[in-house]
């Protein structure tokens, strides 16, 4: 029985300390909120139940749905406020209080490096050490309070993003190491659970997308490959998660797909072999002439592919986010312009986003496979040999 | 259009978190998986080609046992054959001395009556001689008991003689 205790054990262990963080964060934020409520409650009319009295102001800065003076929902603001990072994780609205995970600023300035909650922003409604929330991201104000615009600092803060993905991180690590674990102790052996599982999908990258696009020299690339995928699909999935630890939008963000294209572009340039760089330079069998032509699309080429990539993954992660926000919002436009026809378009909403996310679920595999299939297709042109063209 | 503004800080602790993740996930995790996983690949094929290897022999074993079989059997045969001739031999041989030796029994006994018909004959004819003689003599004498007739038998057979 000692090996199954421990086992236990280390899955228990992350999953109290998670558990520990938000039990911590929520009662700090629900003593924040109290005192806001308090001091804040002549500048915002809070709706006591956001269907029900539809037509009440509602504070704008709240994550539910937005419901304005006129008694319109805002889905466009409210699907960019999911889709956007945050500066702290929102987890649920009960009544006209948010659970939500406060999480660490980090501003580097001119005097040096600033770390602290920001929970101290109580929600864009203080401003702390020179700074506020404004419209959810952080800017410098003035001692007036006015928005410095020509301010300049580094917002390194951990943000909802930030904090999703190195969950998903730990979580992939876990998962990746404990196979490894499997493998070693179970040397020559067939593979078991995860580890079958996970295996199908490393000889499925190996046979079917690292091999074949890249050729003999697959090996060098196959743990890149392996570790993007891996990334993207995990991130994927726990973008599809509606609640924390899910709910972020890392693989829907275009810095983290910027940096991941960015990676691909770096190993294919540092991998590209003469040919590779010749074609690119000295495009072989056309007339020296037509080089000044041909090597800038050459160049605009190379350059595309990274971009073509840092997009794709975005657009097609976001534009589902997009669309299952929306078929929420349809139930709260519509509920707050009659609350049983809120009902009734409720039953389709949640019938088409239920579709939506089977939808998504093939999205984030094939997002994931496509990412690594094009990445690797860019190794393999870095790495080919053209002998052929030396005869022309 | 702020999605599409990539942001400075997750950039900065994307490209962090993703180098470490590489390289934890390299060292660690992909090495050792993949190197078992081809390591247990190579030890099926392993396996195929010996068992494949085994077949084969097998296959080549059982015909060199078929091939032993055969030749046992064709000498068995030959054997066979040669004792059957042996024997076939044997009897011609024997009958053939046999033959022999019943001829030259006949051929002796054949002999030994030839002589013992000679002996009896010469038998008979000395007998018939002596017989021939005496009853002779007896005629003679029957014949010389007068005087006259002896003088003239004499005489004749005087005349016969001519001296020379």
């Amino acid at each position: 029985m000692q090996p199954n205790n421990k086992k236990i054990f280390r899955y228990l262990i992350p999953v109290f300390l998670i558990l520990c963080y938000i039990a911590y964060s929520s009662v700090a934020v629900f003593g924040q909120h109290e005192s806001h409520e308090a001091t804040a409650d002549s500048l915002t009319t809070t709706t006591h139940s956001e269907e029900a009295h539809g037509a009440e102001a509602h504070d704008a800065n709240a994550h539910g749905a937005e419901v304005h003076e006129e008694g319109k929902v805002d889905a466009g603001k409210l699907i960019m406020e999911h889709i956007a990072d945050a500066h702290d994780w929102h987890i649920a609205t009960v009544g006209h209080s948010h659970i939500s995970i406060p999480l660490p600023v980090i501003i580097s300035d001119d005097h040096g490096l600033k770390i602290f909650s920001s929970s101290r922003f109580e929600h864009g409604h203080a401003t702390y050490e020179g700074y506020k929330l404004e419209e959810g991201k952080i800017v410098a104000v003035n001692a007036d309070g006015s928005i410095n615009e020509h301010a300049s600092f580094l917002d390194l803060s951990i943000t909802k993003n930030v904090a999703s993905m190195l969950i998903s991180v730990i979580f992939l690590c876990w998962i990746m190491l404990s196979v490894a674990g499997h493998y070693t102790r179970n040397k020559g052996k067939a593979p078991k659970g995860m580890a079958n599982l996970i295996e199908t999908l490393i000889i499925f990258i190996r046979d079917e997308v690292a091999k074949p696009s890249i050729g003999p020299k697959y090996a060098k690339f196959l743990p890149y490959l392996l570790t993007i995928f891996f990334f993207i699909f995990i991130n994927n999935l726990f973008g599809l998660i509606p609640f924390f630890p899910g709910g972020a939008n890392v693989t829907g963000n275009i810095a983290v797909t910027l940096v991941l294209a960015i990676f691909t572009f770096v190993i294919t340039s540092f991998n590209g072999n003469k040919s590779y760089w010749g074609h690119i330079f000295m495009p072989p069998g056309v007339p020296k002439a037509l080089w000044i032509l041909l090597i800038p699309i050459e160049i605009i080429g190379m350059l595309n592919k990274p971009i073509v990539l840092m997009i794709r993954l975005f657009a097609n992660i976001t534009a589902g986010h997009i669309i299952i926000l929306g078929f929420f919002s349809l139930i709260f436009i519509f509920g707050a312009m009659n609350q049983t026809l809120g009902l009734g378009v409720s039953v389709l909403s949640v019938a088409f986003t239920t579709f939506m996310n089977f939808l998504e679920l093939l999205v984030a595999f094939l997002q994931a496979y496509v990412f690594t299939l094009l990445s690797a297709l860019y190794f393999g042109s870095a790495v080919e040999e053209h002998h052929h063209e030396e005869h022309h | 259009m702020e999605l599409v503004k990539p942001g400075l800080g997750l950039i900065f602790w994307m490209t962090i978190t993703f180098s470490i993740v590489l390289f934890i996930l390299s060292k660690f995790a992909w090495k050792p998986i993949l190197n078992s996983i081809r390591e247990r690949e190579d030890s099926i094929n392993n396996a195929l080609n010996s068992a494949e290897e085994a077949r084969k022999q097998m296959s080549a074993l059982k015909a060199d046992n078929e091939k032993l079989l055969n030749q046992a059997r064709a000498e068995r045969d030959l054997m066979l054959k040669e004792a059957n001739d042996m024997k076939e031999n044997i009897i011609a041989q024997a009958k053939k001395s046999a033959d022999e030796e019943g001829r030259k029994i006949i051929a002796k006994a054949n002999e030994s009556i030839e002589s013992a018909k000679i002996n009896a004959m010469n038998e008979l004819k000395a007998q018939v001689a002596v017989l021939s003689v005496d009853l002779a003599e007896k005629v003679l004498r029957k014949k010389m008991e007068d005087r006259a007739q002896q003088e003239s038998f004499v005489n004749e057979n005087l005349k016969s003689i001519t001296l020379k």
